[in-house]
């Protein structure tokens, strides 16, 4: 009787158990063969979180950018591989002599989601919206161009449509980078009709004239765009939906490629590479890197102020062998903080060499023969440019020492970290950035100017002459002159040693084997219009 | 009972006001501008500025914590700093997911939890019962982080069982009615997504699961030990009763107050404790909420989201107390 009762019990739960399993098998298998006979049309991407909103204009974060790209147009795109400028809903553009005025010729027969046309008076309306907006509403239309409609810095004089299909934007002094800027995605071209239609809540409603049409929003969870079948580039989209799912932590996201839940992921971890690259079933993408992670050194903060102690440090740092131990190689060693893709990188620049003497005659010299105690911040959080920010800061930690300099390791919670690390409590820190248009100014000026102090000149290094520099250099309309500044800023950038520039890493992304057109853009915002499964 | 069930009730609102107030505090006490958060490392001075003026946040802290009472009374959490979508309309589906997920996991913890216990108990150091036991140690001390993956590696990639994450295949999507996927399926009639829905919860929920079901087992065991002991048992073994009727019928009944009291405690804190399972399995729910709203200052969101779990919290150990009274009629509220 006992016996009887407890094989009941195990039956029934081994029955249910393995009818269940059974389901799953059964459904994979079938899902399989129609993925042989006809090639799916349904891509799922699978990402690290949610995006904030999907107007464009109104939010900063990347995984905002991500999905808007693919369901809005701007006037110019960049190309495939760089941050050079091609034609999108501008077919052409002339640019005055002084490089005042820009004259732009519209793509004609383009046509928003919602059936209205697009035409000059929409790119009117649409920068008429952002330059009557303030910091608050449209955020990076203010910090590109110079601020908005009745600020004295604002670049944009004047838009004006001169006909249905020609739209012309007057300067009131040049800007060397505006191609660049008008191709980033919060300048994408919003059907005005819709912007009136949804007033506030357009950021729920987007629409564009993107190949992807916005269908569905569930927080946390997913944003399902699906074909736009008027595209104006003939044949594209190639896919018939585009999903982006959320699946927070790096690890289950690969569980969730390998079992074929999702179809790309980003983010993988360079632990994992080998994993990925030993599989046929998958490949490997390669994001070009654009991006700088660096150890800030708050010029503010006790030995730290001594420019030699920095030199010191700097030349305490074996980076190669941080990048083999942690980026599983997949990163080169930075000199500057720009990193080489970007027009302006000063490739002359000598890097300070791995030297320990060198760096414990420096100390002496700055008069710390014995070295001195110091906090080494490590970011709590994974990113493209710091995969672990606690182990590199452990292998940082233990190079210190090697010269006296006595690390003690501390971590936040991320908001937190970043808060405490702008109003300058860390004498030294990880951190990093990833470029928004591939411009040097992004890099240089956003990060190492005395303007940028309490933002993002986190190591409150304040120098005239590199700001001179700077600040000429948003003017010069001459490539060649600009970047001939820019050389001389990482110049006098190495020399103060306000950061010791560890890497520019490229992000890796995995995917299934059969997907074909994908190259991850280096601004990290992908447009899915030529991608499809083989 | 009638007049007990009333002042427990009660109680209750003292202690949501204190924990609002706590709540509302402690946010605001860690670092961190939720403009700043909001809009990013990129931003400008100027444009968090002029958030933190619209979102009210340089206002003096009493006047932000009056403006939130007030809008609690009228039955407003606020609205997420974030999205800008009030917090009563977005709160539900997170919530629907984690019910579902938490009591998946309760139904499984309780279950098996409760058997092992009993059987452990009647075969008192026999093999059963030292698996059974050595079981449920590593199960209390196992990190759900880790269990989490390896069941994804194990029963998801390796034996193709189960999906790894999410509550439904994004292929195929699922029409929320009611943001239970077991009763929407069901009321829907799409048997295919009925069973996906069962298996997209198994992995979870059992990880969640682990720890509950654990202690569940040690404590049916050692009530049932304590029980079993009795005179009355030994009567009714001595009469020839069957196990099951003696098990289920005689000792159960005075073992379970105990145990109950456990299952309400774990029940709680599985829907605080989700956050990790959610996290791993890309489970949409509450604990997900409020953890990414803590990485993202969203006050009204922390707040609303502590305040309606710990009323969930307070719901279920009431209901443990009137079951005390159902079950052992000895017990009386006066």
């Amino acid at each position: 009787m006992k016996k009887k009762w407890l094989l009941t019990m195990l039956t029934f739960l081994l029955v249910a158990a393995t009818a269940l399993a059974g389901c799953g098998k059964s459904e994979q298998t079938g899902g399989e063969k129609t993925e042989e006979t006809d090639k799916p049309t349904t891509l799922v991407y699978g990402r690290g979180g949610d995006s904030v909103g999907l107007d464009p204009a109104t939010v900063t974060d990347g995984e905002s950018f991500k999905v808007t790209k693919n369901i809005f147009d701007t006037l110019l795109d960049y190309n495939d591989g760089d941050t050079s400028i091609q034609p999108a809903l501008a077919e052409k553009w002339e640019v005055s002599p002084d490089g005042l005025t820009y004259t732009f010729t519209l793509r004609k027969g383009v046509k928003f989601h919602d059936g209205t046309d697009f035409n000059a008076e929409a790119v009117v309306f649409n920068f008429e919206r952002w330059a009557n907006g303030n910091a608050d509403t449209f955020p990076y239309y203010g910090s590109m161009f110079g601020g908005y409609k009745n600020d004295e810095g604002h670049v944009i004089k004047e838009v004006k449509a001169l006909d249905e299909h020609t739209v012309q934007f007057v300067l009131k002094r040049p800007q060397a980078p505006f191609l660049k800027n008008l191709a980033m995605v919060p300048f994408a071209i919003a059907s005005p009709e819709a912007v009136k239609k949804y007033g506030d809540k357009f950021g729920e409603n987007p629409v564009g004239t993107g190949p992807f049409v916005f269908k569905e929003w569930k927080r946390n969870e997913r944003i399902v765009l699906e074909k736009n079948k008027e595209y104006w580039l003939e044949g594209h989209p190639k896919l018939d939906k585009l999903i982006f799912v959320s699946i927070p932590d790096n690890s289950a996201r690969l569980n969730a490629l390998l079992k074929g839940e999702i179809d790309i992921m980003e983010d993988l971890n360079p632990s994992d590479l080998a994993q990925v690259e030993g599989n046929k079933d998958f490949q490997v993408f390669k994001r070009p890197s654009m991006n700088v992670g660096y150890v800030g050194l708050t010029v503010t903060r006790g030995p730290l102020g001594n420019k030699l102690v920095r030199q010191a440090l700097n030349h305490a740092v074996d980076k190669q062998a941080i990048i083999d131990a942690f980026y599983a190689g997949q990163a080169q060693p930075a000199k500057n903080p720009l990193p080489p893709s970007i027009p302006g990188y000063n490739d002359a620049i000598q890097d300070y060499p791995y030297d320990l003497e060198k760096a414990k005659q420096l100390l002496a010299e700055a008069g710390y023969p014995n070295g001195f105690e110091m906090e080494l911040w490590a970011m709590p959080v994974p990113r493209p440019y710091m995969p672990d920010g606690q182990k590199v800061a452990e292998a940082l930690q233990a190079s210190f020492a090697k010269i006296g300099v006595k690390a003690k390791i501390v971590t936040y919670e991320w908001a937190t970290y970043l808060d405490k690390v702008a109003k300058g409590e860390a004498d030294a820190f990880l951190l990093g950035w990833t470029g928004d248009n591939g411009d040097a100014d992004n890099f240089l000026y956003a990060l190492l100017d005395k303007d940028s102090i309490g933002s993002n000149n986190y190591t409150y290094y304040a120098n005239d002459e590199l700001h001179n520099i700077l600040i000429e250099a948003q003017t010069v309309s001459d490539e060649n002159k600009r970047n001939e500044l820019y050389k001389k800023a990482q110049e006098i950038i190495k020399e103060d040693a306000p950061w010791i520039p560890l890497v520019h890493s490229t992000p890796l992304l995995a995917g299934k084997a059969n997907i074909e057109g994908f190259n991850p853009h280096p601004t990290g915002t992908d447009k899915f219009t030529k991608v499809q499964f083989k | 009972m009638f007049s007990y069930t009333v002042k427990r009730l009660l109680t209750v609102i003292p202690v949501l006001l204190g924990m609002s107030l706590v709540v509302f505090f402690m946010i605001r006490a860690i670092p961190g501008n939720p403009a700043q958060v909001i809009l990013g490392q990129k931003a400008t001075k100027e444009a968090v500025e002029a958030l933190t003026h619209k979102l009210g946040l340089d206002q003096p802290w009493y006047v932000q914590y009056i403006k939130y009472l007030g809008g609690l009374l009228k039955g407003d959490l606020g609205e997420s700093l974030r999205t800008g979508v009030a917090v009563s309309q977005e709160i539900w589906p997170y919530l629907a997911a984690t019910l579902e997920l938490s009591l998946a996991a309760m139904f499984i913890a309780v279950v098996i939890g409760v058997n092992a216990g009993i059987i452990s108990a009647w075969f008192q150091n026999s093999w059963f019962d030292y698996v059974a036991m050595v079981l449920a140690l590593v199960g209390v001390s196992m990190p759900i982080f880790w269990l989490g993956l390896m069941e994804q590696w194990i029963f998801a990639i390796n034996l193709d069982w189960f999906p790894t994450s999410g509550r439904e295949d994004v292929r195929n999507p699922i029409e929320p009615i009611t943001h239970l996927y077991v009763i929407d399926t069901l009321m829907q009639g799409h048997t295919d997504q009925f069973v996906q829905t069962l298996q997209h919860l198994v992995l979870p929920s059992v990880a969640l699961a682990t720890i509950p079901m654990a202690i569940i087992a040690r404590m049916t065991r050692s009530s049932m030990l304590e029980v079993m002991k009795s005179d009355y048992i030994r009567t009714a073994r001595a009469k020839g009763l069957s196990m099951f009727w003696v098990v289920y019928k005689h000792s159960l009944k005075n073992a379970i107050i105990p145990v109950l009291t456990v299952i309400g405690l774990q029940m709680g804190l599985l829907l605080g404790g989700a956050i990790l399972t959610e996290t791993i399995f890309s489970w949409p729910g509450i604990g997900r909420y409020i953890y990414e709203a803590i990485g993202y200052r969203d006050y009204p969101v922390i707040q609303s989201g502590i305040l309606i779990v710990a009323m969930i919290f307070i719901f279920i150990n009431l209901i443990v107390d009137l079951l005390y009274a159902a079950i052992d009629p000895r017990i009386k509220y006066n």
